[in-house]
């Protein structure tokens, strides 16, 4: 079975809400839209306060190439523009609406049924796909008609779909993969058009073989599409992990997946490109799990953008009396909430409660050289080394030794046996070695 | 007998050789350096701080003996009579600076603000005001774990364990600004030391609403412009709900304190204020 | 906000493995108890109180350095003391005296260990450097072997006999034939269960390896160092038996007699001082190995392993600088 051949960890997968079937969370009262949902610039406001919107109009509009549109969840009223807290606790621009009924925009289809691949271009797939604010909804959110945009001197061989959702408790993409499986091979089919491709891979992990099988029996009737069962290993839902163990090529140190021919989309980035060639639906609304040990029920959501995190925990049953720790994503991943008053982004794939036994860290000790992060390092890094350079502040060795190519999976710090912050420094480092690369170019 | 002259007289010759060897070989290599940067430095504190800009004493020496006028160039930690004793080694004339002190600008400590969250990652606060605002309801506020500390090389800051806030002991601070750098939330700011060392200062950097801010902070600045209105100087400027008062153009005079609703101005070293009749009398009503 | 407590937030990751510095150390020490069981078999009583006094003294200096001299909180709990003083143990006669057991565990802790700073400070083995400290310094007490099964039940005064190694280098230096001395040697049946002269630990191959591949299973060892250490000894050793029989003893000799299989499998895998990567574990075995053999054959001594994981432990700083692991998506040449 294929996999990434260096390093790598095996967190316990703790998928209990894989079972659930996707539920439709009911309208919140009011929702907060921050302008910043994606990686690049942030969108520019065009709606006032005390305008009314539909769900699926455009209120927020991207500024650059590297940004993109964010469309209203709901409809309602605009209540005020202002700073709001997100999930660093940090206040941001953000949009605040109050939801008046479930009104959407009429050029919205609001039908169940599959539509099959429309004839389009593929400068009109791109064009749609920006004008409908399709971000990546693997997390990292980067604005997807970019990704499919191949830049001139560079070739697309190779699609590949990413639904391996390694991070233990997530279950958003297996749900979609089995209720939508479908729809996400017709986005497959628009972004293969739109890539120019005639090869797509959809990558999944093996501990999903019901996803496997019906994704499989379906890509019977799509030529080009084909599903790669792949062992369970974490990161293996890292794009360069996926693209190694899926074609066999490495994405070299500072390039794009682009640079080795491949492009990575997530599997509800794919839905989400179906539902806005063939629905002319924008993207408003995604599926959020929401588990925890502790937890008597979970579920899976399908949740509008801007809907406070609070309702969402309400709506499973309420926070455990022993909960330590909100997470914001997966425990590998995943951010720390500080306030339970933040909305949900384009970015959330789960809201995780853990109990406060697990919510401590363990007392650190001193580096007992036994290298065991080395060896689980994805990327062929030292992270020792990287944090006594971290603490030390030397950011130019750190730059040496590769520090921006850490993906921040966590697997160092996940095996560590002593406990070693190491990619709190690692953070450290990138966030330095950021700001002195900025300062070399002006 | 024989082996024993041999050595002696055998190493002696290497040795000797090797010694001229080097000799030549340092005179050949020898760097030109003005005698001057030795003399300016011998009178410059040696702390090796950074604060005057420059790398270590010698690199502020060499820059001193290179540069046109001294305008632009002081050394913190000499202060005016340290930059005198360079302009006299140099034959230039020193530029003066009104000495100033680091000074902390946050009250928050965990009586008046309470945690809100518990921080538990990597002790620093660079690190910690990377990952979120902060564990309390300021985003602005000090982190307590202490960078400023670890960066002080003059022994002149410390945290205190009760309030977590950080404490600047005047006599030994010498300005170098390196506590200024290592503060993410840029709370402290060298101001312009007063007679006695006496200071008066907004012990705030929230630039939330004043709602907001008082409901994270009970000593919080909320922007109420009282301060303003009071000040005869026109030493008090506010914007984004936080007043700044000018070092320069206040005189001490503390009646804005008086106003401020949070008790958020401070005055140090000042001597205790001799209580009026009318005021004790006042004060003894409202306890019964 | 959760009823009880405040929300804790920290940077990711949020769960941990099940890993930590405690469970290492009681894997070695699990690790070595076959060892130690035929230390008692063959040295008895001498076996109990040297291992005893060392576990005991090393874990006692460790504590009253920690308490008294850098006033912080004791690490005795880490397993690291006790493994230090297990090890030391093993690298003595087992009729050491106690004072110079305790000596050697104070030079073991306090110098090669605590005054570095501590756990994963130190540059070299701290056992070795409490062994070679008692070598050279108690040349004669640390060269006197207790014969194995007969002094059992003694420990000062117990009967002592030559380790086969230096049988060898004595003959060879008396000008006796290399296969009059083999005679004297014990066969390599009886070296490989331990039934020989040497220090405590040192003495059965078989019972080395079963502890070597518990900890190879439990993941605490990779094959890497002890792989290349018996690799280049091999080698070496096998080139020289190969050019002249007469002279060299054969490899397998070289793996059964002497500390070697001590070395490669427990001191040299000491994770603290040795190479990050497996390649510079590989090139730091071979070191040792080389090394090692150079010092039996052709130096002065009969036993090199000490000396020579001592001398490649020096040199570990720079393996680490050169041998780096292979990073993902190296860079291509041509832009």
């Amino acid at each position: 079975m294929k996999t990434f051949p260096r390093g790598g960890v095996h967190p316990p997968e703790n998928k209990k809400a894989s079972g659930f079937s996707i539920e439709v969370l009911p309208l919140p009262k009011s929702v907060c839209i921050h302008l910043s949902q994606h990686l690049g610039a942030p969108a520019e406001p065009l709606v006032a306060k005390g305008d009314t919107v539909k769900a699926g109009q455009l209120i927020a509009k991207s500024t650059g190439f590297v940004s993109a549109n964010i469309h209203s969840p709901v409809s309602g009223t605009v209540q005020k523009i202002e700073p709001a807290p997100d999930s660093s606790g940090y206040k941001r621009p953000a949009i605040f609406i109050e939801v008046q009924g479930d009104e959407w925009l009429e050029t919205i289809d609001r039908s169940p049924n599959l539509i099959k691949s429309p004839d389009l271009t593929s400068e009109e797939i791109i064009a749609r796909v920006g004008q409908m604010g399709i971000v990546g909804l693997g997390g990292a959110t980067f604005p997807s008609h970019v990704k499919i945009t191949v830049p001139k001197g560079k070739k697309a061989e190779i699609l590949i779909i990413n639904g391996v959702e390694c991070e233990p408790y997530l279950t958003s993409d297996h749900r979609l993969m089995l209720e939508k499986g479908e729809e996400i091979l017709v986005g497959t089919q628009l972004l293969m058009k739109a890539l120019r491709v005639n090869q797509a891979v959809i990558g999944i992990e093996r501990n999903k073989p019901d996803a496997i099988s019906h994704l499989t029996r379906l890509c019977a009737r799509y030529p080009g599409i084909r599903v790669e069962a792949l062992k369970v290993k974490y990161p293996q839902g890292g794009e360069k992990q996926l693209i190694k163990a899926i074609t066999g090529r490495e994405v070299p140190s500072g390039r794009l997946p682009i640079d080795v021919g491949a492009v990575v989309y997530n599997v509800g980035t794919a839905f989400a490109v179906y539902e806005a060639i063939t629905k002319n639906k924008p993207l408003f609304e995604r599926i959020v799990t929401v588990t925890g040990k502790s937890m008597e029920r979970t579920a899976n959501y399908l949740v509008r953008i801007g809907t406070p995190v609070t309702e969402l925990i309400e709506a499973t049953g309420g926070m455990p009396e022993d909960t330590g720790k909100v997470i914001n994503g997966g425990p590998m991943m995943g951010k720390a909430l500080p306030l339970l008053d933040v909305p949900v982004t384009k970015g959330t794939s789960g809201i995780v409660l853990m109990p406060v036994a697990e919510s401590n860290r363990r007392t650190t000790m001193n580096c007992i050289r036994c290298s065991r992060c080395n060896s689980v390092c994805a990327m062929g890094l030292e992270p020792y080394f990287l944090m006594s350079l971290g603490e030390a502040k030397r950011w130019d060795d750190m730059e040496q030794e590769r520090v921006m190519d850490c993906m921040e999976c966590g697997s160092c710090s996940y095996t560590c046996p002593s406990g070693r912050p190491l990619l709190d420094y690692i953070r450290l480092g990138k966030n330095s070695v950021n700001r002195i690369i900025r300062s070399r170019s002006k | 007998m024989n082996t024993v002259v041999i050595t002696i007289i055998s190493l002696s010759v290497i040795g000797g050789l090797s010694g001229f060897i080097l000799f030549l070989i340092a005179q050949k290599f020898k760097v030109f350096e003005d005698p001057r940067i030795d003399d300016v430095e011998a009178v410059l504190p040696g702390a090796n701080c950074g604060g005057c800009g420059y790398p270590g004493c010698r690199g502020f020496a060499e820059n001193c003996v290179k540069a046109e006028s001294l305008d632009t160039l002081f050394c913190p930690v000499g202060g005016n009579d340290g930059m005198v004793k360079v302009a006299e080694a140099l034959g230039k004339v020193a530029a003066t600076k009104d000495p100033t002190v680091a000074v902390i600008r946050c009250s928050g400590s965990p009586d008046h603000r309470t945690r809100t969250t518990r921080y538990d990652s990597a002790a620093t606060c660079e690190i910690a005001s990377g990952l979120f605002s902060g564990d309390t309801a300021c985003s602005y506020g000090c982190l307590g774990l202490g960078d400023c500390v670890v960066v002080c090389t003059f022994d002149a800051i410390h945290m205190n364990p009760v309030t977590l806030l950080p404490e600047v002991i005047d006599e030994k601070c010498t300005s170098c600004g390196a506590c200024v750098k290592a503060c993410p939330k840029t709370i402290i700011e060298l101001r312009k030391k007063s007679k006695k060392d006496r200071k008066i200062f907004v012990s705030c950097v929230n630039q939330d609403k004043g709602a907001v801010a008082k409901k994270a902070c009970s000593v919080a600045c909320i922007g109420c412009k009282a301060c303003v209105k009071e000040c005869q100087f026109d030493a008090i400027t506010i914007a984004n709900f936080l007043a700044y008062i000018d070092p320069v153009k206040c005189t001490l005079c503390r009646k804005c304190m008086a106003v401020c609703p949070t008790d958020s101005i401070l005055e140090i070293n000042f001597p205790p204020r001799k209580v009026t009749e009318v005021e004790s009398v006042v004060s003894e009503i409202q306890a019964n | 906000m959760s009823a009880t407590n405040l929300l804790t937030v920290s940077y990711s990751p949020h769960q941990f493995g099940s890993e930590s510095v405690q469970k290492i150390m009681y894997r070695v020490l699990i690790a070595m108890v076959p060892a130690f069981t035929v230390s008692l078999i063959f040295f008895g009583l001498g076996a109990l109180v040297v291992t005893g006094i060392a576990v005991v003294s090393c874990m006692a200096f460790e504590y009253l350095i920690n308490r008294f001299m850098f006033k912080a909180g004791s690490t005795l709990w880490d397993g690291s003391a006790a493994v230090t003083g297990v090890l030391l143990a093993f690298n003595v006669p087992s009729n050491l005296p106690v004072w110079m057991i305790i000596i050697g565990s104070l030079v073991a802790i306090g110098i090669a260990k605590m005054s570095f700073g501590g756990l994963g400070k130190n540059p070299f083995n701290p056992a070795l450097v409490g062994r070679v400290f008692l070598l050279i310094s108690f040349p004669v007490q640390m060269t006197s072997w207790p014969k194995a099964i007969e002094s059992r039940l003694a420990y000062l005064d117990a009967t002592t006999g030559a380790t086969p190694l230096a049988i060898l280098k004595e003959g060879i230096k008396n000008g006796q034939p290399l296969s009059d001395l083999m005679k004297e040697v014990p066969g390599y049946a009886q070296m490989f269960l331990g039934n020989m002269g040497g220090s405590l630990g040192e003495i059965s191959a078989l019972a080395l390896i079963i502890g070597g591949l518990y900890l190879i299973f439990k993941k605490v060892i990779t094959w890497h160092i002890p792989g290349s250490i018996l690799a280049t000894v091999v080698l070496f050793t096998g080139i020289l038996w190969m050019i002249d029989p007469g002279k060299y003893a054969d490899p397998l000799f070289h793996l059964l007699a002497g500390g070697i299989m001590l070395g490669a499998i427990f001191m040299a895998t000491d994770m603290v001082t040795s190479p990050m990567t497996p390649v510079g574990q590989i090139i730091f075995g071979a070191g040792i190995g080389l090394i090692t053999c150079l010092i039996r054959i052709f130096g002065s001594y009969p036993e090199g392993v000490s000396f020579a994981i001592l001398i490649m432990n020096a040199f570990v700083p720079l393996i680490d600088k050169y041998a780096k692991p292979k990073r993902f998506g190296e860079e291509l040449k041509n832009g």
